[in-house]
């Protein structure tokens, strides 16, 4: 089944790449690692498991005790009180009265421990996931995009949580009576219990049509809670803009396809679920009238006891009854299955920028000598534009340089290579002679800081926000950051540093935030900045500032620079002017001014634009 | 009469402090009843699937009373001719039972995915006519939780426990009812077991709704952390912070994990006494009434059929535990479903609106103050400024002065809290909303792109502008060079999901959404801040011509920026201190100099 991608009325969309389609082989592969992660989640909790499957049967005993006591009370102990002795009676009585507390006191052991078990998985399973993406190359994050890592992180684990919480008990339950009654039946008469089995094959037929169709059926509800949930968080993220352009009636209408899918995604999984249940019923209900009429003519024809007959009816009864439960599980399985495939695939997703098996130190204290050794680079997306092509620069510890160039020349992507956001298809980069491959992901980024295009505020206090450079911070050193970068407004803040900046920082203008990003870098104090284009939304008082705070900062740091304003050219040792991936001059400021060329020129248009 | 703009502010998001209080069942009672105007529509649906479930119950009670007729009869008496009729009767009753339970569930099931999709539609309606102070302030994943888990929840309920909560309360006092026409002893004694155990059913449910919500809103706090680790997570790259926020998250998922685990033990105990009841209903009906043989005060029969009848009861009681936490969590989740809805907008549109005729696009600012929700002092103290129709008005101020509030005035994403706004003379707040957005075009500083085509993305609200509209305005704006590279056009699928672009390519399709549809006055914060000096100059030649028709207010913080502009208002402590031109101010006005002139620039020539 498609996800629906070529629907017309979803044009908006666009034109893009949608691998989310799955075929049959890959259906089942998919299914096999959703199995495997179970087996591997539940393995270190066998016993708690054994444990539970135990209290399971002793309940399940327990209960079938209960019917025979009260037989005997009624076959026995009736009679016998008649006859003047009530002790048979009163220990039958007392005897079922035991049984029913028994049964209670298990039912609650096993809830709390198959609970315990339950919620151990989810977290288990909750902090593989979320640790994994914060493994993963940003390079799947780019594709894989926020919103379904959102909704595997969220709505995929609620569904596995519902099955937990409900699924567990219905399967092993059903199951344990499904045994223990086909025992009863076939030693009660096997001819009967006979047509009984005989039932199963169309059981199972039903069974393995139910799945399939299900599956695809939750396979799709997963998409389309995607997709709601990536509108969703993307209005609100967004909604100075939907206001601003009355986007309102747009929006709803896309909400509406998408919920609609969704809508009948689910409805479809409970129609699919009906007709299992139902017709599950009637095999039960078929069986019964069939072993009805067959008992009936082998009591008259002297082959079966009538009590025989009537215990064989009453279990049967019980029998069927499970089987509801285990449709009730099986639906809950499939849905959860659906999660699982996803939540699997990304757990197997191989790591883009591994850490090494066996990290190499780096010199102490670190010097910063950044180099780039014949790198070639191209985006795993499209692997034929390549965007550096055998790429070399050596940058001395300690040098400050600036990174000019037009849109799409590879300056982004030098420092992206430099921060190891990915690694390069062929060469090396390396710091202090180190491979980045070789280093420990703890050690880099201790050594190498990059401030990225948009300064993304958490929620919490402004210092909450600095404090990320460096977790641990004491407050003064906090403020000494805040300080360092110039970011006066924080004492103009109604609770100064404990101001809550709101969500993303909305508290904060653009170029705030771009200074408790800067602030972040003072904090971490690394041996290398890289700072891609993080002071564009700054006034030029505020950029001043931070151009004579980083001035200091800087003294001492290797830096590699890329701003469109070449303000930044100021502090720079060194400017580097990138075209098609290549360096197109390189020299002091003054040198290339002098030299004439591509800086020269841009520098008198730069120039220009400030009168 | 303009809005009250001091009503109707934002609710506070919830905390996830348990509140102590205990929730009474009347009050999950009255969280449910909110969901009538949603339930009604479809309530036939729903009871008609409540009478197919307990026909289903019935036709297989029957069954046995049958059974029994087919044992006492041709088999005892071995005459075999009734036996087809009573089979076939067997049959009927079990074909019955299924074609009742595929009923129940196929009629609800288009119904309770249509009432979480309708509630859904509704949320989301709502929250986009909720002011940005609203969504400022409320931590993005409880909306998501709400929108989402919550209303599966509820989903869930409708359909499964909601209908069986019903049955089997009514089919357990039937019974007993039943038990009581048998012998009003057994009756009273199933009632004196019954009364301690359901007083103490109906504590646990109270205590468990209270841990419900908590759950939930720890879920809502474990959702916002997903969300800002998806959407920081170059930030945390960057700065190495992967382990703090798993950290953070982990502890999080911990704690909701012991909720959970509270939830479990309160189950446990519901269970453990809903069990209890049935078994000591059948230990004592089995006490008396084999007593009561004894003397011979009660027949076996009488004593069989009681038990038989516990028996079938044993099911319908144990479960309401179950279903009875299964409606404190949906009475929860509805009561965080109406939190949000129950805000009420802040910004509206006013009861008696003012026609906008054609727009001349005179902008006025008088008297204006604004104060964030919450804060102490005010960000504007009083601006008065005119933009004249036509004129290009330009926002200089120090970071932090106020200029992005002012900006989102003119457009209302914002409520003076004092003085006016006026458009051709009119306060804003009398205009309606759509004509008001639909004169005033604001483009912020951060270019937000959703993951859709690009025409989809500047056309925004106007999805009918023409490709030939969409085309001007990205033209306009510098855009349309690196537009007609991609891939397929205008079809490209940018944003999140599609392809990325770079900031100033981002900044060139917000500035392309402004200027479509050619409104009369735009306000663009900061617009060619990302941009690189040659498409700066590319962009601001473009910009010109457009500015030349209209009305426009645009903070800048560079001199080319300024340039654009016929005049300057410089923002300083939250008042317009100066006007004029950009000459003029730099000639008189220290502060303005300060602001705008760059040193740095001769530096580097120098150096």
């Amino acid at each position: 089944m498609s996800a629906g991608t070529t629907d017309v009325d979803l044009d908006w969309r666009g034109v893009g790449d949608d691998s989310e389609e799955v075929t049959r082989a890959a259906g089942l592969r998919l299914a096999r690692s959703a199995r495997r992660l179970v087996a591997d989640l539940l393995r270190p909790r066998r016993p708690a498991v054994a444990l539970a499957l135990l209290i399971l049967v002793v309940e399940n005993a327990v209960m079938l005790t209960g019917p025979l006591l009260v037989a005997l009370a009624v076959d026995t102990g009736v009679p016998a009180a008649l006859d003047g002795r009530p002790a048979p009676l009163a220990w039958s009585v007392a005897g079922y009265a035991a049984c029913g507390l028994a049964s209670s006191g298990l039912r609650a052991a096993f809830l709390l421990l198959s609970g315990r078990i339950g919620q151990d998985v989810l977290l288990e399973l909750r902090r593989r996931v979320f640790r994994q993406a914060q493994r993963l190359a940003l390079e799947w994050h780019e594709s894989y995009t926020s919103g379904r890592l959102i909704s595997r992180l969220t709505s995929d684990l609620e569904s596995i949580d519902d099955l937990l919480q409900q699924g567990l008990d219905g399967l092993l339950g059903a199951l344990l009576s499904l045994a223990g009654i086909t025992v009863l039946l076939l030693l009660i008469d096997p001819v009967l219990a006979g047509v009984v089995l005989a039932g199963f094959a169309p059981l199972a037929l039903l069974t393995r049509w139910f799945q399939r169709r299900s599956r695809a059926s939750y396979r799709l509800t997963r998409t389309w809670v995607a997709r709601v949930i990536v509108q969703f968080v993307e209005s609100m993220n967004g909604m100075r803009a939907v206001q601003a352009y009355r986007r309102e009636a747009r929006n709803e209408s896309i909400m509406e396809q998408l919920n609609h899918r969704y809508r009948d995604a689910n409805a479809d999984a409970l129609l699919t679920l009906s007709w299992f249940v139902a017709c599950v019923r009637a095999v039960g209900n078929l069986t019964l009238a069939l072993v009805l009429l067959l008992g009936a003519l082998r009591v008259t024809s002297g082959a079966l006891e009538l009590g025989a007959l009537t215990a064989f009816l009453l279990y049967l009864r019980r029998f069927y009854d499970p089987l509801d439960q285990l449709a009730q599980f099986m639906n809950a399985y499939q849905s959860a299955a659906a999660a699982l495939e996803k939540l699997a695939s990304v757990l197997e997703t191989p790591i883009g920028v591994p850490e090494p098996a066996h990290p190499r130190a780096l010199p102490v204290p670190v010097r910063g000598a950044l180099a780039f050794d014949r790198v070639t680079f191209a985006y795993p997306r499209a692997p034929e534009r390549v965007v550096l092509p055998e790429f070399s620069l050596t940058v001395p510890a300690g040098q400050t340089v600036a990174l000019v160039g037009e849109t799409g020349a590879g300056k982004t992507t030098l420092a992206k290579l430099a921060a190891r956001f990915h690694d390069p298809v062929s060469g090396a980069v390396l710091l202090d002679g180190v491979d980045l491959r070789d280093l420990a992901d703890a050690d880099l980024r201790r050594a190498l800081v990059m401030v990225t295009q948009e300064p993304f505020l958490f929620s919490g206090s402004l210092a909450d926000n600095v404090a990320m450079g460096r977790p641990g911070a004491s407050r003064a050193e906090i403020a000494a950051a805040v300080e360092a970068v110039g970011a006066g407004f924080a004492h103009d803040l109604p609770e100064g540093l404990d101001t809550d900046v709101r969500k993303r920082g909305g508290r904060l203008s653009a170029g705030q935030r771009q200074l408790v990003s800067l602030a972040r870098v003072v904090l971490a104090d690394p041996a290398v900045v890289l700072l891609d284009e993080a002071t564009s939304s700054l006034d030029i008082p505020s950029e001043r500032a931070v151009q004579a705070a980083l001035e200091t900062v800087l003294a001492d740091r290797t830096a590699l620079i890329i701003a469109h304003r070449l303000s930044t050219v100021a502090i720079a040792d060194r400017v580097l002017v990138m075209g098609g991936g290549r360096i197109v001059q390189d020299g002091t400021p003054g040198e290339l001014l002098a030299s004439g060329g591509d800086f020269a020129d841009l520098h008198a248009a730069w120039q220009d634009s400030l009168r | 009469m303009p809005a009250d703009p001091d009503t109707a502010q934002a609710q506070d998001p919830p905390t996830t402090e348990p509140s102590g209080a205990v929730i009474r069942p009347a009050a999950t009672l009255a969280a449910l009843r909110r969901l009538a105007p949603y339930v009604r529509p479809h309530r036939r649906a729903l009871l008609g699937s409540g009478a197919a479930a307990l026909a289903a119950t019935l036709a297989a009670l029957v069954i046995p009373l049958v059974t029994r007729r087919i044992v006492d009869g041709p088999i005892a008496r071995g005459d075999l001719s009734p036996l087809p009729w009573l089979v076939g009767g067997v049959l009927a009753l079990g074909l019955a039972e299924a074609v009742l339970l595929l009923v129940r569930r196929r009629i609800v099931a288009r119904p309770t995915t249509r009432i979480e999709a309708d509630m859904r539609a509704d949320l989301y309606s709502h929250l986009q006519r909720l002011p940005i102070a609203f969504h400022d302030g409320w931590p993005s994943g409880q909306l998501l939780s709400r929108a989402v888990q919550d209303l599966s929840t509820i989903r869930r309920f409708l359909a499964f426990a909601g209908v069986f909560l019903v049955v089997n309360t009514i089919t357990a006092l039937v019974g007993i009812a039943i038990l009581g026409a048998l012998s009003w002893l057994l009756g009273v004694a199933v009632l004196v077991v019954a009364v301690p155990l359901v007083a103490l059913t109906l504590r646990l449910v109270r205590r468990y709704a209270v841990v419900a919500r908590l759950a939930q809103d720890q879920d809502g706090d474990l959702a916002t952390v997903v969300e800002e680790s998806a959407l920081g997570v170059r930030v945390l790259r960057a700065l190495g912070r992967g382990r703090q926020i798993t950290e953070r998250f982990v502890a999080g998922a911990r704690g909701l994990r012991r909720t959970e685990l509270r939830k479990v033990r309160l189950q446990a105990a519901l269970w453990c006494v809903l069990v209890l009841l049935p078994e000591a209903a059948i230990a004592i009906i089995l006490a008396i009434s084999a007593w009561g043989v004894a003397t011979g005060a009660l027949t076996v029969g009488t004593l069989v059929a009681a038990v038989t009848i516990m028996t079938y009861l044993y099911w319908p009681i144990a479960s309401l535990g179950w279903l009875l936490t299964e409606a404190g969590n949906a009475a929860a989740a509805t009561r965080r479903y109406w939190e949000v809805r129950d805000v009420a907008p802040a910004i509206v549109d006013p009861p008696d609106p003012v026609d906008l005729g054609p727009v001349r696009g005179r902008v006025e600012f008088r008297a204006v103050r604004f104060r964030h929700e919450g804060a102490e002092a005010d960000v504007l103290r009083g601006v008065d400024l005119v933009v004249e129709p036509g004129e290009t008005m330009a926002l200089v101020g120090a970071t932090g002065a106020g200029k992005t509030v002012l900006t989102s005035l003119v457009g209302r994403l914002a409520d003076v809290t004092g003085g006016a706004v006026l458009l051709d003379g009119v306060d804003v707040r009398r205009l309606r909303l759509a004509d008001l957005r639909t004169a005033v075009a604001t483009a912020f500083e951060d270019p937000v792109l959703i993951s859709a085509s690009v025409r989809e993305n500047v056309a925004l609200g106007l999805p009918d502008a023409s490709d030939a509209d969409v085309w001007e305005a990205l033209r306009v704006a510098g855009a349309a060079g690196f537009v007609e590279a991609l891939p397929w056009g205008l079809a490209t699928r940018i944003g999140e999901q599609g392809l990325s672009l770079s900031g100033g390519q981002r900044q060139r399709l917000a500035l392309a959404r402004a200027v479509l549809g050619r409104p009369p006055v735009l306000v663009l914060d900061d617009p060619l801040s990302a941009l690189d000096v040659h498409t700066e100059a590319e962009v601001e030649a473009a910009l010109r011509s457009v500015l030349g028709g209209v009305t426009a207010l645009v903070v800048a913080h560079r001199p080319s920026t300024v340039q654009l502009a016929d005049r300057v208002a410089l923002l300083e402590d939250g008042r317009v201190t100066a006007v004029g031109t950009h000459r003029e101010l730099l000639a008189r006005n220290a502060t303005y100099r300060d602001l705008l002139s760059s040193p740095d620039a001769e530096r580097v020539g120098a150096a």
